[in-house]
């Protein structure tokens, strides 16, 4: 806690200035670039990933975010407002939020981190993070290069600790203007109590999903197919908008069914040094009793496993693809995030039933549609309560297009130009040059 | 194949070898004018000829908006993502940077200007509107628009192709950056003609965007005169939007040939003759350095220059012996002096116009309160020059001089001042100092101008628009308002319920 009281950090948006911000931003990026296969091993050594993804995927795309709100950087602009020209101007000012609190889980270190950073750096903020106590590594090594990059000292501050203990102190400081959190709801609950009860700190929260993938039977089934695989062992499942549902339409049913299951055994998932490996172990002994759990669970409650579901030999946390049919709305396998690369495979007649299926949940974060009829995708698109709809694909973010939850999933949006919401504070000042007041009234 | 130029600098300010190609720019390559003629390139600090360039035509003209419409079709526009072309832009602002000094040195020897200013505010200024524009490259978005049930409308900001743009020869760098920065973020492709007064910084840059990795076709560089290169860009058929800054007398010209060919869109920065108040509660000594500053910069050759100075009648003895003594201080010379603060106009035949502006003063009855004389008996020198005692009907306060000469007017009503600051077909920028803020903001907000400078005098930044009122200009550059003049709205309706019977 002490740590905390002694970081005294100035707003960086008031002494330098967004050209400053940029410049600097977009140089953090160029190391990160330059030691990109260092920060993938350490990467792959701590979360398990294989190295591969973690270059090219996690690292491209955290360069690729540096940048892109290196870009907005000078850019954060406010309005000047006409109220009455003869005697008065109103304008406003996005000003920085100030000290943020930010908490990152443990699925993509780095690129939670640049999610993160980014935004904050670039609205002029300064930044007390807290990485996962599970994969530290990766942000401490990042915190050289900020150094490195020129930033000044303060700016970017990095408290690795356990969520208990730092996480806590950061949601309830005083000090602390906003807290940024990425990880389960139950802990999103927490920080945003503690939010309220200490100082009002606004809240931003990226949270769990249960996110379906509705099939239709206009849909290219290969495609589809490669889609949902994608979406629930992408990560070996550790991701927050995996596609852990998938309902299928009855006519397709089976012959998707088979194809989904011949993808899902062509992922090699090992070691993550090792070149073949598709996938990696999940990350922890925790985890991995976690799932393992909820694998049990769905046997018990009645699901059929039709691939996986039986332990691996040996050393390490690696867990197989695993599906279950026969789903129904109940099950514990169907309502709780699992976190793992375990999917619940289920059917529907009509897009009605589809969509009421899929809306089943408190969760809102991810959500995907194929079909090859246009106006069933703008329908489907439409009703569907997620924060990212995804047609006729999965998964795929994009650095310039916005990202967060609808209900249990989360408060908020990141990436794209909305993350600069979340980070600056508009001031409206009101500047009388005309008129007079008569007192009293 | 086109002569490389290459000149060894060995001055107080610099010392350093440049080099490049003297030839067209096009798709990707350095090539010889269509009719292998050339284009002396005279050094303005002494006369003498510096190199010779390739001289462009519009069968030119031809060749580069072909390459510029293949480029746009295959790997540019659309098809090249804004996250690439930011990168592109960024590797090419480090590329202006690494060679800075001689990109500085070059524009020095080109145009006039002072080594100091030409890194100082010339390539500072290009660099950063460089950087500025990349930023925005993968952030040209549209709107989703609620119509109704059954339809979703949005609308994509497309770019415009092939777009013409014609730079002046006052800060050409810093010209070419303003124009291509909004141009290439979104995803245009480029036929540029810069001054033939002033070539060359533009040729080291096409260089320095070869290096950088543009595809070719995407940035073409045709020197060659306005009569030719100039109009052939303005009347061609493939040029979607043509993007001039000059005299408001080229401007009308490009407008005309735009609308006589395809209509193509047109954006003009034209003159000014700006004016700057100067009130009785103004910080003089602050005034009076930004006053030098707002007429004596760039040897004039400014198209926002403060060159109608009115000084409240309370202050205007006491301003007028400050704003001389600090005429006085600068030192015009060799512009890789050190000690030089103002260069040669860029040539003789600005030299000659605005040596005949001051004789017309003289001849008008106003006076010469200072200077008004060439500088040396080499090169294209003028004195700075202060002229009081004017009437407003005088040629040396209506019309745009260009150059290092400044009209002092003495005023006494706030009315009547800002009526006279408003009385111009101008309205490019305006300067207002008073330390009453009401009485600031007010002036500034009554004045027709597309800038008003509060307490200070020609501060431009790449993230705020500029441009002009009245006959100073159609449209804007800089921040995010420049990208509009490089796109296009198509607004998209997607119907996925509407039935539609002819009942």
């Amino acid at each position: 806690m002490s740590k905390f009281t002694q970081v005294n950090v100035p707003a960086t948006g008031k002494n330098v200035s967004g050209f400053e911000r940029s410049r600097l931003l977009n140089k953090l990026a160029d190391l990160i670039e330059r030691d990109a296969q260092e920060l993938a091993e350490l990467e792959a050594l701590n979360n398990g990933k294989p190295v591969k993804i973690a270059r090219d995927f996690d690292i491209g795309d955290s360069v690729g975010c540096l940048r892109y709100y290196a870009g907005w950087a000078d850019k954060i602009v406010g309005q000047s407002i006409d109220i009455d020209n003869k005697t008065k101007l109103a304008f406003t000012k996005h000003e920085p939020i100030g000290v943020c609190g930010q908490i990152i889980p443990w699925n993509y270190p780095i690129m939670m981190w640049a999610w993160k950073v980014a935004p904050a750096l670039a609205c002029g903020c300064t930044i007390v993070m807290k990485p996962s106590e599970f994969t530290p590594l990766t942000a401490l090594k990042l915190s050289e290069l900020v150094v490195e990059a020129g930033f000044p000292p303060g700016v970017v501050n990095t408290v690795p600790a356990l969520g208990s203990v730092g996480g806590a102190a950061l949601a309830a400081h005083p000090g602390v203007d906003k807290i940024a959190f990425t990880g389960s709801t139950v802990t999103g609950r927490k920080i945003m109590e503690a939010a309220a009860k200490s100082n009002l700190k606004k809240v931003s929260l990226e949270l769990g999903g249960k996110s379906p993938q509705l099939i239709f039977e206009s849909a290219d089934i290969d495609q589809a197919a490669n889609w949902a695989a994608l979406g629930i062992l992408y990560n070996t499942g550790q991701d927050c908008t995996a596609g852990s549902r998938v309902y299928v339409q009855d006519s397709i049913y089976d012959k998707f069914l088979q194809t989904l299951i011949e993808k899902a055994k062509a992922l090699n998932i090992g070691n993550g040094f090792d070149e073949k490996s598709g996938g990696g172990p999940v990350v922890s002994k925790v985890q991995y009793d976690k799932i393992w759990s909820y694998i049990d669970a769905g046997k018990q409650e009645g699901a059929k496993c039709v691939l996986g579901g039986e332990k691996r030999p040996g050393k390490g946390y690696f867990v197989d693809p695993t599906i279950f049919t026969e789903i129904k709305p109940g099950m514990k396998i169907v309502k709780d995030e699992i976190f793992g690369p375990v999917l619940s495979v289920g059917r529907f007649k009509t897009e009605e039933e589809a969509i009421n299926l899929a809306n089943d949940t408190t969760y809102g974060l991810g959500a995907g549609l194929h079909s090859n009829d246009a106006g069933q995708c703008m329908r489907v698109s439409q009703a569907l309560e997620a924060g990212t709809v995804w047609v006729n694909q999965y998964n795929l973010l994009y650095n310039n297009v916005p990202f967060g939850g609808k209900k249990q999933s989360g408060i908020g949006r990141e990436l794209g130009s909305y993350a600069l919401d979340e980070y600056t504070s508009v001031k409206a000042i009101q500047w009388n040059y005309g008129e007079k007041l008569d007192w009293p009234l | 194949m086109p002569s490389t130029f290459s000149y060894q600098f060995d001055t107080p300010s610099h010392k350093g070898i440049t080099e490049f190609s003297t030839g067209l720019f096009i798709n990707g390559e350095f090539v010889d004018g269509s009719e292998n003629s050339t284009i002396d390139v005279i050094n303005p600090a002494t006369g003498k000829l510096i190199t010779k360039i390739s001289q462009g035509t519009p069968k030119d003209v031809d060749r580069a908006v072909a390459a510029a419409q293949h480029a746009f079709e295959t790997s540019w526009g659309l098809k090249c993502p804004g996250a690439e072309r930011a990168k592109l832009m960024n590797k090419l602002a480090d590329l202006m940077e690494e060679h800075e000094d001689e990109l500085a040195a070059v524009e020095a020897l080109d145009n006039g200007k002072t080594f100091y200013w030409a890194k100082n505010a010339d390539l500072k200024g290009a660099i950063d509107c460089i950087r500025y524009y990349a930023g925005w490259a993968d952030k040209i978005q549209g709107k989703t628009i609620e119509t109704n049930d059954g339809k979703l409308v949005y609308t994509r900001h497309e770019p415009l192709g092939v777009v013409g743009q014609i730079i002046p020869w006052n800060f050409p760098l810093l010209m070419l950056s303003w124009k291509i920065g909004p141009a290439l973020a979104t995803g245009n492709a480029i036929v540029l003609k810069p001054s033939e007064f002033t070539p060359l910084s533009a040729l080291l840059t096409a260089k320095l965007a070869k290096e950088a990795g543009f595809p070719p076709g995407v940035f073409n560089v045709v020197n060659g005169y306005g009569a030719t290169v100039g109009a052939a860009i303005a009347e061609h058929m493939d040029i979607e939007k043509v993007a001039f800054t000059g005299s408001t007398l080229v401007g009308r010209k490009i407008m005309e040939a735009a609308a006589k060919t395809n209509l193509k869109k047109v954006t003009l920065e034209l003159g000014g003759k700006s004016p700057n108040i100067i009130f009785d509660d103004a910080d003089l000594e602050a005034a009076v350095n930004w006053a030098a500053f707002g007429i004596f910069w760039n040897q004039g050759q400014t198209c926002c220059a403060g060159s109608r100075i009115f000084v409240h009648a309370k202050i205007y003895d006491e301003f007028l012996h400050l704003f001389t003594e600090k005429a006085k201080q600068v030192k015009v010379g060799d512009p890789f002096h050190p000690d030089s603060k103002q260069g040669p106009q860029v040539s003789n035949a600005q030299f000659d116009r605005i040596m005949s502006y001051i004789d017309s003063g003289k001849d008008e009855g106003a006076t010469v309160h200072h200077g008004g004389v060439r500088v040396g008996d080499e090169g294209y020198f003028i004195s700075p020059t202060i002229f009081t005692d004017t009437r407003p009907d005088m040629k040396i306060v209506k019309e745009e001089i260009f150059g290092p000469v400044g009209v002092v007017i003495k005023f006494d009503d706030d009315e009547d001042v800002i009526r006279q600051a408003n009385d111009t077909v101008y309205g490019l920028a305006c300067s207002v100092f008073s330390q009453n803020i009401n009485r600031a903001l007010e002036t500034a907000h009554k004045l027709k101008a597309g800038t008003a400078w509060v307490n200070c005098a020609n501060m431009l930044h790449a993230s705020v628009p500029f441009g002009g009122f009245k006959q100073s200009g159609i449209g804007r550059e800089l921040g995010e308002y420049a990208l509009e003049n490089y796109t296009a709205v198509k607004a998209v309706h997607v119907n996925f319920g509407h039935q539609w019977s002819v009942a």
